[in-house]
């Protein structure tokens, strides 16, 4: 039904301004933690200034505190799950929407969306558990008899077989972010016109040339978006790191040893903070994530202008 | 629009308003308490047996005892709870007093395969050199002294240690402090600590299952933690010379051995006391509470659900393997709550 004369216009109005306070109520909320988060750790930034960024030392008792060994971990496990997660994801949505037989279809999209459901607690006690005695018992041996040897990368591989380290944080991360990479870069390879990958498959293109050339270029967009999305996962992720990152404050040059990741510091030390500089340096650490999550987005805005720019150059 | 907001409004004034125990015709139904999560078990245990007897809830929020004293502080509690003791000048400056509740022990245990609970025995100095990162190997010639005729594997050390803030680092730390010089020079006593060396866990259960899981590691737990999950505890060397397996008994030898009477404000620790059957590293968990009273009949409440802890409660913490007040030390803090909390005009609360 219609609704005629004022009445109706009134009702949009109201409809208009009410999505505007949701939309704008983003805004606010952004501009209200960043206040919060700034006020909160101005009395670390104000005693330590730069140097809070780059001390590795994190001494609650002689209350010095440096962000190093936490930013280290936090960018180290979402690189080494950017480099798990995207060839995989990328693999699962090519062979879904490319190769997949129709009748495998349904089910692996199903696995996927149930492996995005589950909560993050539950991949860090199967990555204590499970993965991490595997790991220390089959996997770290190997890695530290066979990389750890080599020239250069060698000490990034070297250590004792705990399971517990990095290395497993950065994999389980990777493994959790891989479902929301992968039905995203499915739903983003299925909207690929069909026209345009038939007539490529028509004048002779591989498999591999109709991916590159055709499906994405036609999607890059949404894929480095998606890639973004993954990696804003993993360097927010906490639970599940706490579980299997082995908690300590230094600084190692080997994967295989602990380390610490600053949401995994945030939710570890928060309860029991007392004194106004320790939790104020927490707050910090809250801060540096917040622009840690900000400079990667920006960087995705940036790569995308760029992609578009490219574009008009070529044709 | 306006009425909305205004209900709201009134909505969150009701809700924040009501934040410590509401009082219904001078007859309190509630008490709320925040604080340490390692004596959460035993205090709800007993409120869910006083709430059956008297009708009155005790609402506890195991935050942790950092949030206990922020919220004790800001009022927002009728009282707090902390796992480490205030010092004097700390109570005076924010008007509290503070008062011992229930004791427990943290527990060395390790994984070593072939290695029974108590067979293994360590001293303090061995144990401090352990979590300094010196002793990196179990046949290392100190503990070899500390074990003579034992057949030790040449495996790695790995230690494990909380990586939370824990009112359990907090005895830990302040026992090695105690017993080696190194350590309190290099590490301190806190919460949490820059430790030199080792992985950390996530609560009790965190090291507990990291110790289970790494072969060559050792950490410490509380004691009801390492008897439920049966990890193999050690046995310590004590002030007095003696190696002694931790259990209820040494606990409450090291509590009878403590100089409660002499202590102000009750700050005692319990770490490293004299007597030859003193488990050297035992702690009590506080309560905290105003001296001047705004609501005395929700104090009155409090106090009179405490009373009935010590004198009804000890069965059921002993059953969760926390160890109960000794009745010299009960005595004395019913002496200080009579003396030193009071309501506004300066009476007495208790009895």
């Amino acid at each position: 039904m219609i609704r005629s004369g004022t009445k109706g216009r009134i009702l949009d109005v109201i409809f208009s301004s009410a999505t505007k306070i949701c939309a704008i109520s983003v805004f606010l909320i952004i501009v209200a933690i960043m206040v919060a988060l700034f006020a909160g750790a101005w009395p670390a930034l104000k005693k330590f200034g730069l140097s809070f960024i780059f001390s590795a030392e994190w001494n609650p008792v002689t209350e010095q505190f440096g962000a190093l060994v936490a930013i280290y971990g936090t960018v180290v496990t979402s690189i080494i799950a950017m480099l798990i997660g995207v060839p995989v994801s990328f693999g699962i949505a090519i062979f879904i929407t490319e190769l997949c037989p129709s009748w495998l279809k349904q089910p692996i999209a199903t696995a996927i969306e149930l492996l995005a459901a589950i909560p993050s607690i539950i991949y860090g006690m199967w990555g204590l558990f499970v993965f991490a005695p595997f790991f220390a018992d089959h996997i770290e041996p190997w890695i530290s008899s066979t990389l750890g040897n080599l020239p250069i990368i060698g000490p990034l591989f070297s250590g004792p077989p705990l399971g517990i380290g990095v290395l497993t944080a950065g994999i389980i991360l990777g493994i959790m972010v891989i479902p929301f990479m992968a039905s995203v870069f499915r739903d983003l390879f299925e909207v690929v016109p069909p026209v345009l990958k038939e007539s490529a498959y028509g004048i002779g293109a591989t498999t591999w040339e109709v991916i590159k050339k055709i499906v994405l270029p036609y999607t890059k967009v949404g894929v480095v978006g998606a890639i973004m999305l993954g990696l804003g996962r993993a360097l927010g992720e906490t639970m599940a790191v706490t579980f299997v990152i082995g908690n300590a404050d230094r600084l190692e040059t080997s994967l295989l040893m602990p380390g610490n990741t600053i949401s995994s510091s945030l939710a570890n030390q928060f309860t029991e903070a007392v004194g106004e500089i320790y939790t104020s340096s927490l707050i910090a650490l809250g801060l540096i994530l917040f622009f840690l999550t900000f400079l990667v987005l920006a960087l995705a805005k940036y790569l995308l202008i760029r992609l578009t720019l490219k574009e008009g150059v070529r044709t | 629009m306006k009425k909305t907001l205004i209900i709201f409004l009134m909505l969150m004034t009701a809700m924040f308003g009501l934040g410590t125990g509401p009082v219904v015709a001078g007859k309190v139904k509630a008490i709320s308490g925040a604080g340490a999560t390692f004596p959460y078990p035993v205090y709800a245990k007993w409120a869910a047996a006083y709430y059956k007897l008297t009708g009155i809830k005790l609402n506890y929020q195991s935050i942790g005892s950092g949030g206990g004293i922020k919220q004790i502080k800001a009022k927002t509690v009728d009282f707090g709870a902390s796992d480490a003791p205030l010092k004097p000048e700390q109570l005076d400056k924010w008007g509290l007093m503070q008062f011992p509740m229930i004791m427990g022990g943290v527990v060395p245990v390790v994984n070593l395969p072939g290695v029974k609970p108590g067979q293994l025995r360590l001293s303090n100095e061995t144990l401090a050199d352990i979590y300094l990162g010196k002793i990196r190997k179990w046949n290392d010639p100190a503990i070899q002294k500390d074990n003579p005729g034992m057949a030790l594997p040449s495996k790695i050390i790995t230690v494990v240690h909380r990586a939370d803030g824990s009112g359990t680092t907090w005895i830990f730390t302040n026992f090695l402090c105690k017993v080696s010089e190194e350590w309190k020079k290099k590490v301190g006593n806190a919460k949490s600590v820059a430790w030199p060396t080792g992985i950390g866990g996530k609560g009790n259960e965190g090291v507990a299952s990291y110790v289970k899981r790494i072969p060559g590691s050792i950490g410490y737990v509380e004691y009801a933690y390492a008897l439920q999950n049966r990890l193999i505890y050690l046995k310590l060397k004590n002030r007095a010379g003696a190696y002694v397996e931790p259990n209820i008994d040494t606990f409450q030898a090291a509590a009878a051995n403590a100089d409660w009477a002499g202590a102000k404000g009750f700050y005692v620790v319990l770490t490293d006391q004299p007597g030859k059957d003193s488990w050297p590293i035992t702690g009590a968990s506080f309560i905290l509470m105003h001296k001047i009273q705004d609501k005395p009949e929700v104090a009155k409440a409090v106090l009179t659900f405490f009373d009935w802890c010590y004198k009804n409660g000890q069965e059921m913490a002993k059953k969760l393997d926390y160890v109960p007040m000794p009745e010299n030390v009960v005595e004395l803090v019913e002496k200080a709550w009579a003396t030193e909390i009071k309501d506004k005009s300066g009476n007495p609360i208790w009895p």
